[in-house]
């Protein structure tokens, strides 16, 4: 199949199959920063904003999502212009490996546009999709309190 | 004088944590891979068998895909660890569920798929050895001439007399299960052939060095012709230490046969099932103590399920074995290990290495002791905590210990005396604390150090910054920044001016494996040497440059001055230097022994590890009364560590390593059926999440040991010891059951109090 795909703000024409879920095509097409955790809708590495909604991308069909709004972690800022999600991970210790990364701050960015002062309550449940094996999610509860201070404060 | 430092100590941006979050660091899956083959294997599905054939089908075209089978090794079939007993492919015999039986490479993923299909082994089904109560009782010979894989003893006092003198005997037995990683990147790894008939292999792993070695015996190469370069890691916890050596052979394999690139990441599936885990544990405790709860003899009873094959079972057992008292005196002991074979996937390294088990143990065995005698569980502790100049079973002689400093500062800081024994029978929800108090020893075991004698190198390269070359690798636990800060305090540089890339054989000298607590503390403390060595020729050249003397040059914020004269900054000068002599300004250090530290491997006793980091956690519990669902709402962990180089990474670290262990005490369950893993799936091997997070009180105490770098001590598995068994006594606080056995699921704690109730 071909179709077009609107990925962080740019249009792609892309080939792929039938039965291709959109973590396959993004993968397959410069997109390495979506991540392959688990391939059945549990881990959340895969996850992407669709239409700005937090989705699991191993689980969506790329058919489904053609000539829709995908946004990865690549496209919310960049080494020299970081995202506050992305300052804010970096400077809380949120950061170990690296796998869930990306898809941690997609489901932060998710959160704070819904609710820009969430609670601890609404942090964790927020996140509750989304597996790290390494930090124990304290610091990673805590980049997104810094992160919502940060850019509530710069509305 | 206590020397002022400014980057060690110092909270400094992470150095990988940029690329991470904007999606620029690469795993092994993200590389590109024009023109390059994909990898597979045939598993195998019964966990014994002898192997008459295997079948291939004429309708398939085997001319588009590469096989290998065990007939078509280049090299002897054999993994090399620490015995070469692993097969690279079953040959003859089928030892476990998930063994590789053939590999097969393929321009993709669906003709990898054909071709499996097109396969079939023809097999001998044989009854299987699936418990180690089966492995010692040998209802079957699976391993060498009686299934013992490794097998350790230590004699301490007269146990004997110790026992007669005691007025209370406890026995119990204690069992712990499986622990799956569970990082969430799988094992993978993509090979190129090289030009001259060597290998090029890439890929996630903790130990650059064991691959590399590894691929060059099963090859039948020298290792010069041999690349191992580590790939962004995306954890690893241990179970990245063997099996990649595993992989990366096969992949290495297809790709010499097939000639072409070929990479192999493994599904997730099939990471669970063919992977390692953590070996389960049957431990006998039989201790003899005095009325008021002091232990006068202890009788230890260590058996480890090693799977079908040794792995890395040898080691892992020497060290439950040598943390088997935890944090307690045993005056009179004899502690018995042995890693028994199974026809199950073979068990290897994960955070904690054997200890997690003894320690849980120990720690309950403490519990029941205080159970039995009617005292609290911190009488019976504070009773027997080792102390500075206690001497071990083994027969260290302790030169610090801080249990007990670990232990009243968590008791104060958690308010566990006042939560302790307070649960009313008519709450809805269960209230419970618990604590542990536990040591883990950094670096290698006994002369381990020695044995592999570490080397590590610092150089400056084209752009001025300072690279570490070493072996060692980021997965996560933050080598790539507590290493350049190391170097940086040395030198007198900001940490960003030195670097960590990841490690290439072809570049890198030989620092160890990536295991055993071992990073900060021992390679830290080499290349803290191989700073000083850098620091040492370019003083040497600056001064000659200048026609001072050495001693009157001063470093200071990364320039180089004499009698208040400016010499240049520091890439200026080394920059000069590379111009001057040809190459690079470089400095070099090798692991220096501490001559007072003695280990006799052959009668293993004398000083296990060099060092022990200590600490004490509490935890609290809230069940529900009628769901018996358990929650954690809040952990205190305290941990002696020595010198914090980043102490945000090194709480990092204690959050990570104690919520792991946490997910073995209540939640992670391995479910076996006949030698196969059922819940091969993360839908099924439940880990905790965001929602399952407790709170966090962490402290870091600091008393400098004379064998790491500013007094570092390992931190990296201590924070795995302790969780579990303060969860089963916070779990005791709340309902009155004893648990011997984990995970603590609802089903489990219904079992507890039915049969209390009975
Ligand atoms: S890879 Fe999609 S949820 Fe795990
Ligand atoms: S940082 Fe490793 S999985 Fe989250």
């Amino acid at each position: 199949m071909k179709g077009s795909f609107l990925v962080n703000g740019r249009t792609n024409e892309w080939t792929f199959e039938p039965d291709a879920t959109l973590l396959d095509v993004l993968r397959a097409n410069g997109h390495p920063e979506v991540h392959r955790g688990c391939d059945e809708g549990v881990c959340g590495s895969c996850s992407v904003l669709l239409e700005g909604k937090l989705v699991n991308s191993c689980q969506v069909f790329a058919a489904s999502a053609m000539e829709k709004d995908i946004l990865t972690v690549a496209g919310i800022g960049t080494i020299h212009e970081p995202h506050p999600i992305q300052t804010a991970f970096v400077e809380s210790g949120a950061v170990q490996c690296g796998f869930c990364t990306p898809a941690a701050i997609l489901a932060t960015l998710a959160l704070l546009r819904k609710n820009p002062n969430p609670t601890d309550e609404e942090i964790h449940s927020a996140l509750d999709g989304n597996y790290c094996r390494c930090t124990g999610y304290v610091k990673i509860i805590e980049a997104v309190r810094l992160a919502s201070r940060r850019m509530s404060s710069h509305d | 004088m206590t020397e002022r430092l400014n980057v060690v100590g110092a909270n400094v941006p992470r150095h990988d944590a940029l690329a991470k979050v904007t999606g620029r660091a690469r795993y092994v899956a993200d590389l590109p891979c024009d023109g390059a083959w994909v990898g597979g294997a045939l598993w195998s599905r019964t966990p014994r068998a002898r192997v008459r054939n295997i079948v291939f089908s004429p309708d398939f075209d085997w001319s588009r895909v590469t096989v290998i089978t065990a007939r078509d090794l280049p090299g002897p079939n054999e993994v090399h660890m620490i015995k070469d007993d692993y097969p690279i492919l079953a040959g003859d015999e089928i030892s476990y569920i998930g063994q590789a039986i053939a590999l097969v490479a393929a321009p993709d993923k669906q003709t990898i798929e054909e071709a499996l299909g097109a396969m079939r082994p023809d097999l001998e089904e044989l009854p299987p050895v699936l418990s180690v109560e089966a492995s010692l009782a040998k209802e079957a010979v699976i391993w060498g001439e009686d299934n013992v894989q490794a097998h350790y003893r230590i004699e301490h006092g007269d146990l004997e007399e110790a026992f007669s003198r005691s007025d209370v005997i406890i026995e119990e037995t204690y069992r712990t299960h499986h622990q799956e990683h569970l990082y969430l990147e799988t094992n993978g790894m993509f090979a190129h052939p090289r030009p001259d008939g060597g290998v090029i292999v890439e890929g996630s792993l903790q130990c650059p060095y064991y691959v590399a070695r590894a691929l060059a015996h099963a090859l039948g190469l020298p290792l010069e012709k041999v690349t191992m370069r580590q790939t962004e890691t995306g954890g690893a916890f241990g179970g990245k230490e063997d099996y990649p050596s595993v992989l990366a052979i096969q992949t290495a394999l297809l790709s010499m046969k097939s000639g072409k690139p070929v990479r192999m990441v493994l599904e997730r599936r099939e990471d669970i099932d063919v992977t390692t885990k953590r070996h389960p544990s049957v431990i006998r405790h039989r201790t003899g103590v005095t009325r008021d709860g002091v232990i006068l003899a202890a009788e230890i009873d260590i058996i480890f399920d090693g799977g079908a094959f040794s792995t890395m079972s040898p080691v892992v057992l020497s060290r439950g074995v040598l943390h088997a008292w935890s944090a307690y005196r045993l005056p009179n002991a004899r502690i018995v290990g042995r890693a028994l074979a199974t026809n199950t996937a073979p068990n290897g390294a994960f955070r904690g290495f054997g200890a997690p088990q003894t320690v849980f143990a120990m720690e309950r065995q403490m519990d029941r002791i205080a159970r039995e005698l009617g005292l609290s569980p911190l009488e019976v502790r504070r009773k027997n905590l080792l102390k500075t100049g206690d001497t071990l079973p083994c027969g260290q002689v302790l030169r610090s210990a801080y249990a007990g400093l670990v232990l009243e500062r968590a008791l104060d800081i958690s308010g566990y005396e006042e939560k302790h024994g307070k649960q009313q029978e008519d709450d809805r929800i269960l209230r419970g604390v618990g604590v542990s108090v536990f040591l883990h020893g950094g670096g290698f075991t006994g002369a381990g150090e020695e044995k592999i004698s570490g080397r590590a190198a610092v150089e400056v390269a084209d752009d001025g910054i300072v690279e570490v070359l070493v072996s060692s690798t980021e997965m996560g636990q933050g080598a790539a920044t507590v290493l350049p800060q190391i170097a940086a305090e040395v030198l007198s540089l900001p940490a960003w001016k030195v670097r960590h890339p990841n490690p290439d054989t072809s570049r890198v000298p030989d620092s160890g494996p990536t295991v055993a607590s071992r990073t900060t503390m021992m390679v830290g403390k080499i290349l803290q040497d191989a700073a000083k060595d850098m620091r040492a020729t370019l003083t040497g050249e600056a001064a000659k440059n200048a026609g001072v003397l050495p001693e009157s040059i001063l470093w200071e914020n990364g320039r180089l001055a004499s009698g208040g004269r400016d010499l240049g900054s520091f890439e200026e000068l080394a920059l000069q230097y590379k111009e001057e002599h040809g190459k690079p300004l470089r400095g070099e250090g090798v692991y220096n022994p501490p001559s007072d530290c003695q280990w006799n491997e052959a009668e293993y006793r004398g000083d296990a590890y060099k060092d022990y980091a200590w600490a004490c956690d509490v935890v609290e519990v809230e069940i529900d009364a009628d769901t018996l669902e358990l929650r954690v709402p809040h952990v205190t962990s305290v941990v002696e560590i020595g010198k914090a180089v980043h102490p945000m990474l090194a709480e990092g670290q204690v959050i990570g390593g104690t919520l792991q262990a946490l997910g073995w005490g209540a939640m992670e369950e391995v479910r076996m059926e006949k030698g196969r893993y059922r819940n091969n799936s993360v839908s099924t091997y439940i880990i905790p999440t965001a929602v399952d997070a407790p709170e966090f009180t962490v402290e870091i105490a600091e008393t400098p040991s004379p064998f790491g770098p500013w007094g570092a001590k390992g931190l990296g598995e201590l924070p795995m010891d302790g969780g579990a068994p303060a969860l089963a006594a916070a779990v005791e606080d709340a309902l009155g059951v004893f648990a011997t056995e984990l995970p603590l699921t609802s089903d489990r704690l219904h079992a507890l109090l039915r049969q209390r109730r009975k």
